[in-house]
């Protein structure tokens, strides 16, 4: 009846069982505060249903929120142990639950905070920006969304039912295979990858085809703002990239239910293959996650040095060529598989190609800057950050693009710290930078800047103090997934300071949060009642904050490549609007109640309990066909409406 | 806020964007299918003693699988260019024999695999027949999932008929066919006759 699924399942030792309790506890909070609130109908109506882009990237914002939480917790999980595991001490973890740690932290960390605040900035931005009132498929967004959270789910259901897998994020065979890992791990990681990808396809798909067909009149591809050109790039990666996520995945899914052998050690399988597919997805998706913080940083700079941004074409052209080098340097992550020198050489070339595009963009950025008049905000402070992390980061992945170099520090702490510092300096600074500076945007007033500037700060140092030890741990030979190591080695001062790196950056964490509070308090101080808080240049200033359901009552019309900026400093704008009707796609609970049902599909596929998949399976297209068969998906906000909402434009 | 039923200024922007997207979707699934045929060619001699494409594929068989997906391809055609003229009756006439066709090509199909199992050669048996399955699989799949749709848009074409939703739809509809048995001609080709050489 319930498949694998026995009772066994619910045991845990200590520590797994806290970490479960605490989730049904937030969980039950939820529930309780929303009953007593009387707050169902509001978060049905006004969220679960909404297929509003601004509310999706909200719900992005959330839960990526809530999981880089449990992705923080998992790190100081894993520096504790690393700090007590030394010689006679093995530590507080044992070793399967520390293996479960490292990969999920991987697979949080990557596919559900990275992709989430990415999915979240594309959603929000990327329509204001290009002046449209929506995305080109709504619903289809709606559900994009609850196919990312359907995966997130399911990994936090590991913690729970059963166990998460312990084979790395990537979960490289033969070990994912049924014979070396025969519980329900890895197929919980097949899963939430395979159902969250299913949502990023769909996402990319969609805004592509937004991008392409629904900018306002007089933007041409040359006038796009740069994090609208980072957006089509990623988008254009995304759709290569990820359905070979989806077939690998499928094809280690068979091996692992059905006893094919595509990747097992007998029977004609080939292990290798699969490093190969995934890091064919894989290493395009490290520049899915980088471009649009590139994007991000390319909006910034130029409103905070107060000048155009340098080198608008030759980031157009460098985003480009870093989007076709992405798909020709997979091999890297693995010049220990033997492909001989020939093969090693060209992957090693190919990578050592990819900085000089990077490069361009570093320059152009300072010389954005250069006699610029800088204005030191949060988003600016941010910036610098990313510059001194990110090519600390970006030098040592040229440096291990060299073969005989790579062979020596493979899988060792030295790839950790390296790819920490592009995806950490990168990736995550750059949402914090965007977060700060398009915050007033989506809220309607600006964040606290002196916490802002403290959480810089312990963010910063707390990361040179947590990672820089691990370059020279990985030059001494300390590898990855270690929990347990030799007095003797002499690591142990390394990991301690590592471990304070750590608990400094939890105190950036903090004030974050604690920025976020004040500057809730402090709202009516700060509100922007003019929508430009910053002087901005691009389209997504000239419209209220927060945006009207409809983004603008009028779709704007550019001249310029900034064309916002061009608008303020031409006389012509001022004479009254005239409105139309405007029509609006309905809200509707299908995206919702597929997300529920895929959930469901994938723990029944990874239980073995064939009856609840199949009808999952039956519930997907039967909500697909209602939602097909729906013939009321579309309405109007009226004139007066729109004359409404927009007189009260500016006033609290 | 006021309801309308129809929203004229707004049909051809999303018949246009619609259209786009479905192309790009079909991209994607291209690349699905690139994957697994690549996977298909790596692993095509790896038939671990076991028998290989030469001594299973029955060719006369899958000819006539390519005959029969070749003329849905075309009957599906006939009815595309009767969409925007508008007449219904050829519309859902060529629908209909695209179904029985493409029906007809689906049990083919599982009648195969049917003897290759029977005969013991199942998709545990080596590397080599765990790609033919899925990837032979995949496709049948696609086509059952293109034959459940003509059936929920032929009714729908019959409950509200040929206005611009279901006319998008059916155009929808095709392209993915037509994509269906482009990806059967490499199939037909690098699987099967490439198999047996």
């Amino acid at each position: 009846m319930f498949g694998r699924l026995t009772l066994n399942a619910f045991k845990h030792d200590l520590i797994e069982a806290s970490v479960g309790v605490s989730i049904l506890l937030a969980l039950i909070a939820i529930v309780f505060l929303l009953t007593y609130y009387k707050r169902w109908r509001w978060l049905w109506y006004d969220w679960l249903t909404s297929v509003d882009h601004k509310k999706i990237a909200q719900m992005y914002l959330i839960v990526s929120a809530a999981m880089l939480f449990k992705g923080v917790v998992d790190a100081g999980m894993m520096r504790a142990q690393q700090l007590l595991s030394v010689g006679e001490s093995f530590g507080y973890l044992s070793t399967p639950h520390y293996q479960q740690l490292f990969t999920a932290h991987g697979t949080t960390m990557i596919f559900f905070v990275a992709m989430g605040v990415i999915s979240a900035m594309i959603n929000y931005l990327v329509p204001l920006q290009i002046g449209a009132r929506d995305v080109a498929f709504p619903f289809l967004n709606s559900l994009s969304f609850w196919l990312f959270a359907s995966g997130n789910a399911l990994l936090i259901a590991s913690l729970m039912v059963g166990n998460f897998s312990g084979t790395g994020w990537v979960s490289y065979p033969p070990l994912s295979n049924l014979e070396y890992s025969p519980g329900v791990g890895v197929d919980y990681w097949i899963w939430s990858v395979q159902i969250s990808g299913a949502g990023t396809l769909l996402t990319g798909i969609n805004f592509l085809v937004t991008i392409l067909k629904m900018r306002c009149p007089g933007m041409t591809l040359m006038r796009m703002p740069m994090f609208v050109w980072a957006s089509l790039v990623t988008l254009v990666l995304v759709v290569f990239a990820f359905p070979i996520l989806t077939a690998t995945a499928g094809m280690l899914t068979l091996d692992r239910t059905i006893g094919t052998h595509f990747f097992t050690s007998g029977f004609g399988g080939n292990p290798m293959m699969y490093v190969n597919l995934i890091w064919a997805w894989g290493h395009p998706e490290v520049y899915i996650l980088i471009l649009p913080a590139f994007g991000i940083y390319s909006e910034i700079v130029p409103v905070f040095s107060q000048k155009k941004l340098f080198g608008y074409v030759s980031m157009v052209w460098a985003i480009v060529a870093i989007a076709f080098l992405a798909f020709l340097v997979w091999l890297h992550h693995f010049f220990t598989m033997g492909a001989g020198p020939n093969v090693n050489a060209f992957f090693g070339f190919m990578t050592m190609l990819i900085s000089v595009p990077t490069g361009v963009k570093i320059f152009n950025w300072l010389f954005t800057m250069f006699r610029g008049r800088i204005v030191f905000t949060t988003p600016m402070l941010w910036f610098l950050c990313f510059v001194v992390v990110f090519t600390i980061g970006g030098m040592d992945g040229v440096l291990m693009s060299v073969a005989p170099v790579d062979f020596q520090v493979h899988n060792s702490l030295f790839l950790i710290a390296h790819f920490h510092s592009v995806i950490i300096g990168g990736v995550l600074f750059g949402f914090f930078c965007g977060f700060t500076y398009w915050f007033p945007k989506i809220y309607g007033f600006k964040l606290n800047e002196k916490w802002g500037e403290y959480a810089v700060f312990c963010w910063f140092f707390g990361f040179l103090f947590a990672f820089i030890p691990l370059y020279v741990l990985g030059l001494m030979g300390a590898t990855r997934r270690l929990d347990h190591y030799d007095a003797s080695t002499g690591w142990f001062p390394l990991f301690a300071i590592a471990a304070f790196g750590f608990l400094v950056i939890c105190a950036g964490i903090g004030f974050q949060v604690l920025q976020l509070y004040i500057s809730f308090k402090e709202r009516a101080q700060n509100r922007d009642t003019t929508g430009d808080p910053w002087n901005g240049r691009t389209l997504e200033w000239s419209t209220a904050s927060p945006p009207p359901l409809y983004n603008f009552a009028v779709i704007p019309e550019v001249h310029d490549r900034d064309g916002f900026w061009a608008m303020k400093h031409s006389k012509t704008h001022k004479e009254k609007p005239k409105y139309e009707d405007i029509h609006m796609p309905k809200n509707t609970g299908q995206g919702f109640n597929i997300g529920v049902l895929s959930f469901f599909f994938g723990f029944a596929v990874i239980w073995y309990i064939w009856w609840l998949a199949l009808l999952s399976i039956i519930g997907i297209f039967a909500c697909l066909f209602y939602r097909l068969f729906d013939r009321h998906t579309e309405t109007y906000v009226s004139v007066e409406e729109v004359e409404r909402i927009e007189a009260q434009r500016g006033k609290v | 806020m006021t309801q309308h039923e129809d929203f004229p200024d707004t049909h051809h922007e999303m018949t246009h964007n619609t259209f786009f997207g479905f192309w790009i979707y079909l991209m994607t699934d291209f690349i699905l299918f690139a994957t697994l045929f690549a996977s298909y060619a790596v692993l095509r001699d790896a038939t671990f003693g076991g028998p290989g494409g030469k001594e299973l594929f029955n060719l006369p068989a899958v000819l006539l699988e390519t005959l029969i997906l070749s003329t849905s391809g075309f009957t599906c055609g006939l009815a595309t260019l009767a969409i925007p003229v508008d007449n219904k009756k050829k519309v859902i006439a060529w629908y209909a024999v695209t179904f029985l066709l493409g029906l007809w090509f689906f049990l083919q199909v599982c009648t195969e695999f049917g003897h290759l199992i029977q005969d013991g050669n199942t998709w545990q048996k080596s590397a080599f027949l765990s790609a033919y399955f899925t990837l032979v699989g995949t496709h049948a799949l696609h086509i059952l999932l293109g034959l459940v749709f003509i059936v929920v848009f032929l009714i729908q074409v019959t409950r509200r008929g040929l206005i611009p939703v279901t006319k998008r739809r059916l155009t929808c509809l095709s392209m993915f066919w037509f994509f269906s048995y482009v990806v059967w001609i490499f199939m037909y080709a690098i699987v099967y006759l490439m198999g047996v050489t």
